[in-house]
């Protein structure tokens, strides 16, 4: 456990920094873009230049840019995320809302994705270049190369619309009172479609990952003496074989959460999913700056833990990584 | 196809009844209304502040108008084209110095309080006047509201205001909200601006961010019988899509404001149990304008803006960019308005040779490539049509030679582009008829308007006749003379083309069989639905 320790230690003083240049990039960022909230605000409503002037006002937008990012900087040093604009709330509500959903969807899109891409990678590098590895890595890239919110809405049409097996999207069936285990068996009902959409197109990847390393892994020594001391074909596939070509799909694990959360912004929209990604598409066109912040900053936090979690995971598939660590 | 859309439109406007009772046979509305049930319908935005007394837009109206009830709603048939809702009766003094509105009794609002004149008075001085978007300029010479009793409320004019106005004001702009909850405390910051609180046949029951709005039956509503329906849910769709495969997998029962794109409307008008019906919104009618950047020296000429106006083909622009749901525009009042629209005004029949003639004339020869002068043009990106009517408007002035470059922003981008930064040459806007030229049209010509207010004259336009002509027309009282008034301004503004009216257009609604009493009034959709229904 203190290999972990002095990990996380190393990475929380790192971690501070890069949420900093976060934080500060995407306030520059989002400052050089035309059009304020309010200016967002009023397309829907109009009104006079009094009325925009209170509202600039109200919203704090009549300040320099530098105020702005000092007071909010300030806050949050203690914590505070500040009010949005768009929802007249404090941000860590509207966040914390939204967040167990794109996690979910997350974890469970990775599931899938890393479970079965792996499983068909290790089905398909069993042996490589036989008509199944074949067939498998090309199905795979095709499904790669599909856009995420094309594949969603092909879902949509067949499962929802035509056989009206599944929902048409949303988290849970609409203010139907339900609790406890029933619940949870609606949610996992309607999350069946967006999970499999962006689940699908990362499959691939972990697939082909997989299925080169254990490419890689064949041609090894060791397997040769697995094969000579008469071990049978399965136990050196999965054991031998698949083990050692597990590692980089471990790297790509951290690598893709950050992508993941990239593909829930689109995918939470085709199924109207409540989640962060979402709010975030909203967040832009709404130029709700301390909102927007909030959600990159949750972001952020969140791919650092996981790719703190790949590490430490490293350190325990790998004994080599962790003394490198401890050492240093 | 066009032709024909015009002509229901100018029926429906002059003879709205007989229309209706014709029409409705065959859209199958003939079943008895039918008490209970939930209509899920497809919402594509979530505004942050529900209060319809503080933002008059459609996007809050579509939601609480079922909650929050204004004096007078829009109607077909009635008197003046007004409905009573709070109000039975309104008159409006002479001298134009005060109007009196008599009060509907009995009325209760949703936590069980009275409903009184003392509402009426706190909601027009301390909201409509001081915060509301469009009341800032329609109650603007609001000086107070005497309250002689419960049921009397006489607003107090400090200078003459057309009674015209204030009447074609209300539909819109007079959302009643409770005094003895907004009393205390700020205004904008009142949590009944999230849950509003109302006398309308609903009740706010829930908002889950990103998911649904909640309304449940008010069974302490004044209407008898009323509302048909338990219960609304509005669904979130944010996907431009979605709505129309909700709609086919019965899991909402009502798309209304174009949910679902034009482009679908065929196909899913031949989807078994599914209408799509282009009625009910005659009183939100949206005018797709092409905007002129006067201080551009070469859009300043006459002749220019006459040769782009002969450039634009109408018929065309309807047919492609709305599919026939749309009806050209000779000016700035549409043609389906029943007091104010004149078709005695100069038109620019679609001639290209005639436009290149006038550039010509003009002074601006082509050059070597072809090419007479470079423009930039901002579509706004609100409506999908407005984008494509920006990429039809390149082409046609291409034909003319005149070089567009298309801008493309979002919607924040292109707000400050134009109304702040008056950073184009041409933009396609999107205005808002309201039902009298002085809320929202007059402003888009007249000149003296600060930097920064959005759908307004942005293009350094000035007219002092036109402005005179404005000016004289807001203070004219009697009728007859302030509406041929306006009739004057729309010959002169289609006279001098300080903007381009090209085409009008509405929304539709695509709804299952079952729901019944649709598109019954002029603004259905931000009605109150207190007799819509759901056949079993």
């Amino acid at each position: 456990m203190t290999r972990a320790l002095i990990l996380l230690r190393r990475r929380l003083v790192g971690s501070i920094f890069v949420l900093l240049i976060v934080v500060v990039g995407t306030f520059l960022l989002l400052e050089a873009a035309p059009g304020d909230a309010v200016d967002a605000y009023i397309v829907s409503t109009g009104g006079d230049a009094g009325m925009i002037e209170l509202l600039r006002h109200r919203w704090g937008l009549d300040q320099s840019e530098l105020t702005r990012l000092a007071n909010y900087l300030w806050a949050l040093l203690h914590l505070d995320l500040g009010q949005s604009v768009t929802f007249s709330r404090p941000i860590r509500d509207v966040i914390l809302e939204r967040l167990p959903t794109t996690l979910l969807l997350m974890v469970s899109a990775t599931a899938l994705s890393f479970g079965l891409g792996s499983a068909l990678g290790i089905y398909a590098g069993a042996r490589p270049g036989s008509v199944r590895d074949r067939f498998l890595s090309i199905g795979s890239l095709a499904l790669y190369a599909v856009p995420g919110f094309w594949l969603g809405l092909v879902l949509i049409v067949v499962f929802a619309v035509d056989l009206r097996w599944l929902p048409i999207g949303g988290i849970e069936t609409l203010a139907s009172d339900k609790a406890g285990l029933d619940r949870a068996a609606d949610i996992a009902i309607h999350l069946i479609l967006p999970v499999s959409a962006l689940g699908f197109i990362y499959l691939a990847l972990y697939l082909r990952m997989m299925r080169a390393g254990m490419a890689e892994v064949w041609r090894q020594d060791f397997v040769l003496a697995a094969r000579a001391r008469g071990l049978s074909r399965r136990r050196i596939v999965l054991a031998h074989v698949a083990g050692n070509a597990l590692l980089p799909l471990v790297t790509m694990l951290g690598l893709q959460s950050a992508q993941m959360l990239g593909g829930s912004v689109v995918i939470e929209s085709v199924f109207s999913v409540p989640g962060l990604g979402r709010l975030a598409q909203e967040a832009v066109a709404a130029r709700d700056t301390p909102l927007l912040l909030g959600i990159i900053l949750t972001s952020a936090v969140l791919v650092i833990v996981i790719n703190l979690l790949v590490d430490i995971a490293y350190a325990f598939l790998d004994p080599r990584i962790g003394a490198g660590e401890a050492g240093a | 196809m066009s032709g024909f859309t015009i002509s229901r439109r100018q029926m429906l406007a002059s003879s709205a009844l007989l229309l209706a009772s014709t029409a409705m046979p065959t859209f199958g509305w003939a079943q008895t209304p039918k008490k209970g049930g939930r209509l899920v319908l497809a919402a594509d935005s979530e505004p942050r502040n529900l209060n319809p007394a503080i933002v008059a837009s459609n996007g809050v109206f579509f939601i609480s108008s079922k909650i929050v009830e204004t004096l007078a709603e829009a109607s077909f048939d009635g008197k003046d084209g007004l409905a009573p809702r709070l109000a039975l009766s309104w008159e409006g003094a002479a001298d134009g110095l005060s109007a009196t509105f008599k009060l509907r009794d009995g009325v209760k609002w949703h936590d069980g309080k009275p409903f009184t004149s003392a509402d009426v008075a706190f909601s027009a001085l301390q909201v409509w006047k001081p915060l509301q978007n469009l009341g800032r300029t329609v109650f603007k010479d609001l000086a107070a509201v005497d309250t002689p009793d419960d049921l009397t409320a006489v607003f107090k004019f400090a200078k003459p205001t057309p009674f015209q106005l204030i009447r074609n004001a209300l539909p819109a702009l007079s959302s009643v909200v409770p005094k003895h909850i907004y009393e205390v405390g700020k205004i904008e910051d009142n949590p009944a601006n999230n849950a509003p609180i109302g006398t309308g046949p609903f009740k706010f029951g829930e908002y889950k961010a990103g998911q649904y709005y909640r309304l449940t039956k008010n069974t302490d509503y004044w209407g008898k019988d009323e509302p048909y329906l338990d219960e609304i849910i509005y669904q979130v769709l944010p996907d431009r899509t979605s709505a129309a495969s909700a709609l086919e997998a019965e899991e909402i029962q009502l798309a209304a404001f174009s949910a679902v794109p034009l482009a679908d409307l065929d196909r899913i008008s031949k989807v078994p149990g599914l209408k799509v019906i282009s009625k009910g919104y005659e009183g939100l009618t949206y005018q797709l304008v092409v905007e002129i950047n006067h201080r551009r020296k070469e859009l300043a000429d006459l002749k220019v803006r006459q040769a782009i106006a002969h450039a634009i083909d109408k018929d065309f622009v309807v047919k492609t960019v709305f599919l026939g749901y749309a009806a050209t525009a000779t000016g700035p009042v549409p043609k389906n308005d029943p007091q104010f629209y004149t078709a005695d005004v100069p038109t620019y029949a679609f001639d290209v040779a005639k436009a290149n003639a006038l550039l010509d004339e003009a002074g601006y020869r082509r050059g070597a490539d072809g090419n007479r002068f470079s423009l930039k043009l901002l579509p706004a990106p609100y409506f999908n049509e407005t984008k494509q009517f920006g990429d039809y408007l390149r082409q046609a002035l291409a034909a003319i030679g005149i070089d567009a470059q298309l801008v493309n922003n979002d919607s924040a981008a292109h707000i400050k582009a134009v109304y702040t930064d008056h950073a184009f040459d041409l933009a396609v806007g999107p205005p808002v008829f309201r039902g009298d030229p002085a809320i929202s049209t007059t402003i888009l010509v007249q000149s003296g308007i600060p930097d920064g207010v959005p759908f307004s004259n942005q293009g350094g336009y000035k007219n002092d006749a036109l402005d005179a002509l404005i000016a004289k027309a807001s203070e004219t009282l009697d009728t007859a003379a302030r509406t041929d008034l306006y009739k004057e301004f729309q010959k002169q503004v289609a006279a001098d083309l300080p903007l381009i009216n090209v085409a009008e257009w509405s929304f539709i609604s695509v709804a299952r069989d079952t729901v019944g009493n649709i598109a019954n009034n002029p603004r259905w959709a931000v009605s109150n639905w207190a007799d819509t229904y759901l056949a079993g």
